[in-house]
């Protein structure tokens, strides 16, 4: 008969949890790193120059103002179009649809969305917006490419809030008169609005991190000019950001931490609003 | 008047947003769609034989696409010797062994890596994890195989790590609880029996951060090195590759629209879209089937 001692297994819990431990460490201490190094070499390029100055000679002195502007652009444009068609079919799936074999499809089709490669988007805005729709690269092309992509952060996110709004509210808002839509408008879409708000901004800071869908869709290389229409192409940080640290000979370090470190910053800074108003709203909820 | 108008919203505002609601039915065919209008003609312009060949070099016409798929299996299948250990360690870490504030500060540090964008570690692995692994291993360049697999298992860490947290998390403290009653330790309760309980979840955290690898792009075509050699041994980890991922973003910017080259890339975006779209149907099924097992078994 086989008897394992107590203390033979509490050491092997001691040993096993101090595994985990060292596991946990070298998964964090790395992330903190990152930001640590990025933010330490690339804060001595920052100045007011560095975010408002076009680029000079050949990219290697002057500012980023150029791909800022761009990667702000394009985050607007994807906001523009996902944002309200990600919403209506979030409250589509959350409110109206019933649980039937259309609907498992389109779950399927939101998770298969979310699971597309990004490059792979890249190619379908290629086909269809810039050459089947002749939009040509186009900030439009690209926020249209980018709004596809995030179409499923959004309905997810968002339908998970308004599932989070309790039952009772609705009924007792349908037992007063008020008719569905109105339930749905004046109830249910403020009480869910905080959740739904991180899940824009968790979307939209996902596309506006992204290069490869942009690559053939909107990012110019080097423009000498802000872009002026939907229809003109435009530097973005992210492509920038590559673009400088591989494609141009001789390109002083600091500059590209610096625009490693814009990146992060406009990134990150969206990552913290959307945590900010998730603290937030909890912190005020009152079911 | 004010009925009237109602009357209008409540017909009209259901049905703009069912409408919406099938959009996602509507852009995975339109993608589906768009992809093989433009590559299915590769197989009408390059033989199926040369097209799974083991040369890759479009200026002379040699399309084999074996090289640039080994390519991304072998990098896959580095980064996932990296983040599984790690991102089940870690989730199972912060799910079981450590304290409460522990937990709270780790998911979003995790989550804070997540939102990184793989440019950034792209241009990370070349200015420094590259140069080190040149004059650590003793390399003729840091530009390989190991290190797009090391980027990518830190860039697949925080799926794995948030979805398998939540699996563990879901399993009900009863079971914990009833694994001590009878004498487990904590250590034996987290193998035996939370582990094994959450394990749809985990796979599907696996099956999901194995989709984001094979789909990365950027940070691989970065620091890879982009060599487009058939990589089947072990020791390929330590030469240049390249995958299917980088040689679209590489080279799609400079073909002309409706060439052979260009049909060909669209086909291997379409082969992308297949794995994906076969490794979500996977992670979906376990849980659902698991699922269904599960519920037999209480019912």
């Amino acid at each position: 008969m086989k008897q394992t001692l107590p203390a033979n297994r509490s050491l092997a819990q001691r040993l096993g949890f101090s595994l985990l431990t060292l596991v946990a460490l070298v998964t964090v201490i790395p992330i903190v790193a990152v930001f640590i190094y990025i933010i330490v070499q690339g804060a001595p390029a920052i100045s007011w120059e560095f975010i408002t100055a076009m680029p000079r000679d050949g990219m290697r002195a002057g500012g980023i103002l150029p791909a800022i502007i761009g990667t702000f652009y394009l985050t607007l444009g994807t906001a523009i179009f996902s944002v309200p068609l990600g919403l209506a079919a979030a409250i589509y799936l959350s409110e109206y649809a019933r649980e039937n074999w259309l609907t498992r499809i389109i779950r399927i089709a939101i998770i298969n969305l979310a699971g597309i490669p990004s490059v792979v988007y890249g190619l379908f805005g290629l086909g269809l917006f810039v050459l089947f729709l002749k939009f040509g690269t186009s900030i439009l092309a690209a926020s249209l490419t980018l709004s596809i992509m995030t179409l499923p952060v959004i309905i997810s996110a968002a339908e998970e809030a308004l599932q989070a709004v309790p039952q009772a509210f609705r009924t007792v808002s349908i037992s007063l008169g008020g008719t569905r839509w109105q339930t749905i408008r004046k109830i249910v879409l403020p009480q869910a609005l905080p959740g739904i708000l991180t899940g824009v901004i968790l979307g939209l800071e996902r596309a506006a991190g992204e290069t490869a869908p942009i690559l053939f869709t909107g990012a110019a290389f080097f423009l000498p000019r802000l872009p002026g229409s939907p229809l003109d192409a435009t530097m973005a940080l992210p492509y920038h950001l590559f673009v400088i640290s591989t494609q141009v000979p001789e390109m002083p370090f600091q500059i590209q931490y610096g625009t490693a470190l814009v990146l992060i910053v406009f990134v990150l800074g969206m990552n913290i609003i959307a945590t900010l108003i998730r603290a937030r709203a909890r912190a005020k909820r009152q079911w | 008047m004010k009925t009237k108008k109602l009357n209008w919203q409540e017909f009209f505002i259901p049905r703009l947003i069912k409408a919406c609601g099938y959009s996602a039915i509507l852009f995975v065919a339109l993608i589906f769609f768009f992809l093989l209008r433009e590559g299915l003609p590769a197989l009408a312009e390059v033989k199926l034989g040369d097209l799974f060949s083991l040369r890759w070099y479009p200026i002379e016409a040699h399309f084999g696409i074996l090289p640039l798929l080994t390519g991304s299996l072998i990098i896959t299948l580095g980064a996932m010797l990296v983040a599984l250990p790690f991102g089940i360690g870690t989730a199972v870490f912060m799910s079981e062994v450590a304290p409460r504030w522990v937990r709270e500060w780790m998911k979003p540090l995790v989550e804070l890596l997540g939102g990184l964008p793989s440019v950034v570690l792209g241009f990370l692995g070349i200015l420094v994890l590259s140069p080190f692994l040149r004059t650590f291993l003793n390399l003729p360049t840091g530009l390989t195989a190991l290190a797009g697999a090391l980027l990518l298992g830190g860039i697949a860490v925080p799926t794995i790590v948030s979805i398998a947290e939540d699996a563990l998390d879901a399993v009900p403290y009863s079971y914990r609880e009833g694994a001590w009653a009878m004498g487990a330790t904590r250590w034996q309760t987290i193998w035996r029996v939370t582990l094994p309980a959450a394990r749809s979840g985990v796979l599907t955290a696996v099956m999901l951060g194995i989709g984001r690898t094979i789909g990365e792009t950027m940070a691989v075509m970065m620091v890879t090195g982009n060599a487009p050699v058939l990589a089947l041994k072990l020791n390929s980890l330590f030469h240049p590759v390249r995958t299917m991922t980088a040689t679209i973003a590489a080279e799609m910017g400079e073909v002309a629209s409706g060439s052979t080259h260009y049909h060909v890339l669209f086909f291997i975006g379409l082969v992308l879209f297949l794995i994906s779209l076969a490794v979500n149907i996977i992670a979906s099924a376990v849980v659902f089937k698991t699922r269904k097992r599960a519920e037999r078994v209480l019912s």
